[in-house]
């Protein structure tokens, strides 16, 4: 997961030199050997999604997706969403800035720290969550007496979301930000210019897309989320169900066209979300690119 | 507006950036910093901004202490190394920035400040580049857009980093004579960093040569390169030759050689001497008094003047550099004896080197 926002400063055009060049025969292989793996891995199951969905045909398909207990699922996945993806861009941003542009003490360490999410099973940070607020957890006695629920209902699920999704943003902006270094902030600051329009004017602009792409992922990872939300949900039809829950469940029931259709949706998001993320990365490259080598030397 | 930098000091960790150091820029002046890199020059232009702070010390804007003022209230136009362009507007709003910021009520109409912009830009003869980006310019465009950017405000002091360091050599002779003749037109008070000795000798009005966090020597450009106070001057101003010897009876003994002093130059003891490149007489043979002898190594005679590499003694290099025609004249090639006369010595004795 982390590998796929590792930061792609270096070109990705590589020059074919002679000297480098392989002989026909190795190329020819490699090239199949990785086309191979490529339509067994990934297009074959994703065909199968769809295709699966699909079988018992386009009404049944229809009515899998349009139906109380899907609607639900298909709500909470985009309330759990819409909670976690500004939180996390807030924090994200606060996280990058404080860490790109000033020196404290601790600073490595919440760097590492904020990769923790990608390193521990999503499980175990469901887990979290249920030692702390479950009926047995740290907070567990006192949220019952004043008759809160977490585990079990919405908040939970939000809350594991948050935490799973946590590193995206933050992850994506700090080499940007890094790499611009604050000579632009405090050329502002010494225009005359507030800690406000500093960011807004300054810092924004020149992060937008790269924030723009971690938020794209933290949001496929926020409505994607399986395992986390598993722990915390308690499976509740119509209340605690998100799309990747309700999707297990059909699947458990035996209901496998209806288990795709709901399926097929969240590929069609994993599609959409590649699409976007395609379109942004190549103006986040350009954005890095201008910062490492200025043009119009 | 005149600035007092006073008994500045500044440490980062174990290492002393500035240690002590005080200067006085007179209204109006164009004072460079000069010194090599990690001098703590840039450190001391960045705490009169208020982008550092100092350990201790004071700096005095106007008569009033601005030590505890925040940047945005010392109104100084600074201009980084880098420039710090802001990359994704325009050249016009790049320089309107410091306007557009204002509080409402200071604010100038948007067509005053547009107004402005144009007067600025043509100050810098880049109007026609209003509406491109940074990333169009050339690298001396983009310095004289940065200069319009930090005078668009009304700075009272103008603050330089290392202004020229990422120009080409062209480039650069020409923005330092167009520095010089803008800085006479409007007279802002202005500092500027530089390692560069030619720069800061060509530019300013004066110069202050600081070595390791502290102030070797205040003065014009003529004072400090004629006279340095210390051989870290003498060193760093121009090339130099360095001689090791004893000073006795006014006269300095370098090697076998005894070479006649002023009458104020040395007093007796172990001494280091320097004499520049072009301060040398040359007299073909060994028989002069009061001359150094040396065997020529090289000659390279390209442009103006001849570059003479000389062997002295037991094989101590010196440079000499003399008129092309001056040079034909003396009918010397490589290998010949010669005798060196220095027509000016600078002696300062040897603990002064450590110090």
């Amino acid at each position: 997961m982390s590998a796929t926002i590792a930061l792609h400063a270096g070109s990705l055009e590589h020059a074919e030199t002679a000297s480098t060049r392989e002989p026909a025969w190795v190329r020819v292989v490699l090239i199949s050997i990785a086309l191979t793996f490529f339509a067994v891995f990934l297009l074959l199951p994703l065909g199968t999604v769809f295709a699966e969905g699909l079988r018992k045909g386009w009404a049944a398909y229809v009515a899998a997706l349009v139906n109380d207990d899907a609607w639900d699922a298909i709500k909470l996945t985009l309330i759990t969403a819409a909670i976690a993806v500004p939180l996390n861009l807030v924090f994200g941003v606060a996280a990058a800035w404080s860490i790109a542009k000033f020196e404290f003490p601790g600073k490595r360490l919440l760097i590492t720290f904020i990769d923790l999410p990608f390193s521990v099973s999503p499980v175990i940070s469901g887990l979290i969550y249920v030692l702390l607020f479950g009926a047995q957890g740290w907070f567990g006695p006192w949220l019952q007496e004043h008759d809160i629920r977490i585990i079990f209902a919405v908040p939970g699920i939000v809350l594991a979301t948050i935490f799973v999704t946590f590193p995206f943003v933050a992850r994506e902006l700090i080499p940007l930000m890094e790499a611009q270094g604050s000579e632009e902030e405090e050329a502002a600051v010494v225009l005359g210019a507030s800690g406000w329009q500093v960011f807004w004017y300054t810092t924004l602009p020149n992060i937008k897309w790269g924030l723009l792409y971690g938020v794209i992922l933290c949001n496929a990872r926020a409505m994607g989320e399986f395992g986390a939300v598993s722990v915390v949900s308690g499976h509740i039809r119509g209340q605690t169900n998100t799309m990747p829950l309700y999707v297990e469940i059909l699947y458990n029931e035996y209901n496998y066209a209806a288990a795709f259709a709901v399926a097929s949706l969240l590929a069609l998001l994993a599609i959409v979300t590649l699409a976007l993320k395609t379109l942004v990365e190549r103006q986040t490259r350009r954005q890095l690119q201008e910062i490492i080598e200025p043009s119009g030397e | 507006m005149s600035i007092a930098i006073r008994n500045i000091s500044k440490q980062f960790g174990a290492f002393k950036a500035l240690d002590d150091v005080s200067i006085d820029v007179p209204s109006g002046e164009l004072v460079a910093l000069l010194g090599p890199s990690g001098c703590g020059k840039t450190t001391l232009l960045r705490i009169i901004a208020g982008l550092d702070f100092a350990d201790s010390g004071q700096i005095v804007l106007d008569g009033d202490d601005a030590s505890a003022r925040h940047v945005r209230e010392r109104h100084v136009g600074f201009v980084f190394q880098h420039y710090a362009l802001f990359r994704h507007m325009s050249i016009a709003d790049n320089v309107a920035f410091g306007l557009r910021v204002k509080p409402r009520r200071e604010r100038l109409a948007e067509a005053d400040i547009k107004r402005r912009v144009k007067r600025l830009l043509e100050l810098v003869q880049l109007d026609w580049l209003a509406d491109r980006y940074p990333s169009q310019l050339s690298g001396g465009q983009r310095q004289r857009i940065a200069l319009a950017r930090a005078l668009a405000v009304d700075p009272k002091v103008l603050l330089l980093d290392e202004p020229f360091g990422a120009l080409d050599a062209k480039v650069r002779k020409e923005l330092r004579r167009w520095l010089r003749q803008l800085h006479d037109e409007i007279h802002v008070t202005s500092v500027f960093v530089t390692h560069d000795q030619e720069e800061a000798l060509e530019v300013s009005d004066r110069v202050v040569v600081i070595n390791k966090g502290k102030v070797e020597q205040i003065g014009t450009p003529e004072s400090v390169y004629d006279h340095p106070a210390t051989p870290f001057v003498a060193n760093f101003l121009g090339s130099v030759n360095l001689f090791h010897g004893r000073v006795e009876d006014g006269h300095l003994h370098v090697g076998n050689d005894a070479l006649a002093l002023g009458a104020s130059e040395g007093s007796d003891g172990k001494a280091v001497a320097f004499v520049r490149p072009h301060e040398f007489d040359l007299v073909p043979g060994w028989d002069e008094q009061g001359a150094l002898a040396a065997r020529i190594v090289r000659v390279v005679s390209v442009g103006p003047s001849a570059q003479i590499e000389l062997a002295h003694g037991d094989g101590k290099l010196i440079e000499v550099s003399l008129g092309r025609d001056a040079f034909r004249l003396l009918g010397l090639s490589e290998g010949d004896r010669v005798s060196l006369r220095p027509r000016h010595i600078r002696v300062f004795p040897t603990d002064a080197l450590a110090a």
